[in-house]
């Protein structure tokens, strides 16, 4: 469905280039859901962002069923991929009620029944209407990335692009966010695409993902290999296993 | 009154309305807590009363004296309260209808220079590039005119007048929110909620009207309250300089001018104007500095 291939980003700041992704390609299928890991700087996120347009892709293809993306995107292609984003403290505006977070995406894309489906959605991540015409301010975190989640599907997408949605969160609300996810995409199809540092979250969640490091796909992995610590590259052997915890071995090395 | 206060306070508002509502009663309520902002917003409310009121507060016409019996009446004179000048009006007539000049070139160069101000900062900042450049320089250059250099020139060019001082202070006045407006999108637009308003599909006026001036609106209007009193003094200076409000209309500024002749003689006729500018522009930097406290949006929880 979502296929990705060669996709190069590149920041040039004055004289500095920074080139955040070299060349990653993958594909995802109608309802999977896919991982992609890495260390912080691994160009991760920036795989996302490019993919939704809002870092400036330099080389590659991205295709949405066979057709190429247009830059800028087309707003019908929002209907079909929305993006949930990391810090749910970041993602809302101050000065906004829920209420028309959730109403601008509906006119924008020119829906109807406004009220009737800012309802439903709210119903839909678990809030319900009582907190349609509070500030984001008089929410917590977990209650907050519900609402983004919910701003997220509002447009009913197929393709949600996840930029590590619970690691602002702490552990209980972090599980929480994480089961009202997987709820979503069996009760609607969707499609995922998860960017995480963390792999329990990833084997959780994704049948298939992609390890990067420094702007490269280092290997691919099931989600069967993963759990059996079953890698063919050395670093995904490191962070398998530093994911495990920390060790005696490490600690004198 | 406590129902009231409960349905403004709710955690659970039930509409658009009453959300609202209720954040603008949580702000009073925060401004209400600080003494000298209070002060300040009395001076202005005042201001604005007497303004509103003015031909039924003055006790006598404020254009018309009588040079054969009231000339030159020192304050706390029977009727005259503040005195009378050189040409028998009662001062402080004189001084309440002024304040109607007074708050209409405030308000007028408000309304003028903050769109404007607004409007090229956050499409500078937004945008970036070459538009940022331009809008940027042009700023500068506006900048770098003394403010009341330039308002003379310009009253000069177009003749005397209030209205062609509220557009010559006007011209002066938007390049510092222009200023503000940008540093402040600068800030905003790479944020996540902005990019989330652009995967909506959200064109870019939508997005600067929508979701950064509301962000903006806040430090620029602290910034103009604080900027009033410099406007009254820039207005009260043109009318000094015989270039703003022409006589016998009651502005201020023109008073003192009016009053300098005789100033060791009849010290009251210049003095009360300047007292009245002194207040006026005072209230309104205490009200700026109370704003700042309440609506800087980084300190709100």
């Amino acid at each position: 469905m979502l296929n990705v291939e060669n996709l190069e980003v590149t920041f040039a700041l004055g004289a500095d280039v920074v080139r955040a992704v070299r060349g990653v390609s993958f594909t995802v299928q109608q309802g999977e859901s896919y991982g992609i890991v890495g260390e912080s700087g691994s160009g991760k996120s920036t795989v996302l962002r490019a993919i939704c347009g809002l870092a400036p892709t330099s080389g590659g293809r991205i295709t949405l069923d066979g057709a190429e993306l247009p830059t800028p995107r087309s707003p019908a292609f929002y209907r079909r991929v929305q993006m949930v984003f990391q810090d749910p403290y970041a993602s809302l505006h101050p000065r906004h009620t829920i209420d028309s977070v959730l109403s601008e995406p509906l006119s924008i894309q020119g829906f109807d029944r406004h009220d009737e489906r800012i309802e439903q959605a709210l119903e839909d991540v678990g809030l319900g209407a009582g907190f349609r015409f509070r500030y984001p301010h008089q929410l917590s975190g977990g209650q907050r990335q519900r609402v983004a989640v919910a701003r997220a599907l509002i447009l009913e997408p197929q393709i949600i692009l996840l930029d590590e949605p619970t690691s602002a969160l702490d552990a209980s609300i972090q599980a929480e966010v994480l089961n009202l996810l997987d709820r979503l995409r069996a009760e609607r199809g969707l499609t995922y695409v998860m960017v995480s540092h963390d792999l329990a979250v990833i084997s959780h969640m994704c049948e298939r993902l992609l390890v990067m490091q420094h702007g490269l796909a280092v290997e691919e992995l099931e989600r069967a290999d993963l759990r059996g610590q079953r890698a063919q590259t050395d670093y995904t052997r490191k962070l398998l296993k530093a994911s495990a915890g920390y060790t005696k071995e490490d600690a004198q090395a | 009154m406590t129902m009231t206060r409960d349905w403004l306070l709710s955690d659970r508002p039930v509409s658009r309305r009453q959300a609202r509502l209720g954040q603008i009663y949580r702000t009073w309520l925060d401004f209400r807590t600080n003494g000298l902002a209070m002060f300040g917003f009395l001076i202005v409310l005042a201001l604005v009363l007497v303004a509103i009121f003015a031909p039924w507060l003055a006790p006598h016409d404020p254009l018309l004296g009588d040079l054969n019996h009231t000339r030159l009446l020192p304050p706390l004179s029977e009727g005259y309260l503040l005195g009378t000048d050189d040409q028998g009006r009662d001062i402080l007539s004189r001084l309440i209808h002024g304040s109607r000049i007074t708050l209409a070139v405030v308000a007028l160069v408000a309304v003028i220079a903050t769109p404007v101000g607004l409007l090229v900062g956050t499409t500078a900042g937004y945008f970036g590039g070459w538009v940022d450049t331009v809008l940027m320089r042009l700023t500068d250059i506006v900048l770098a005119f003394p403010k009341l250099i330039l308002a003379l020139a310009f009253v000069a060019a177009l003749g005397p007048g209030i209205e062609n001082a509220i557009i010559a202070i006007s011209i002066t006045a938007w390049p510092p929110y222009a200023r503000l407006a940008r540093a402040e999108t600068l800030t905003i637009r790479n944020s996540d909620f902005i990019a989330a308003t652009k995967l909506q599909g959200a064109s870019a006026a939508r997005i600067i009207w929508k979701h950064i001036v509301p962000l903006c609106l806040s430090s620029v209007i602290v910034r103009v309250t604080l900027d009033m009193a410099g406007i009254i003094l820039t207005a009260a200076g043109l009318g000094f300089l015989g270039l703003g409000a022409q006589p016998p209309q009651p502005e201020w500024g023109a008073m003192i001018a009016g009053g300098r002749n005789f100033l060791v003689d009849y010290w009251w006729v210049a003095t009360m104007p300047g007292l009245a500018i002194f207040t006026v522009s005072l209230g309104f930097n205490l009200l700026g500095d109370g704003l700042r406290d309440v609506l800087d949006p980084k300190r709100q929880k």
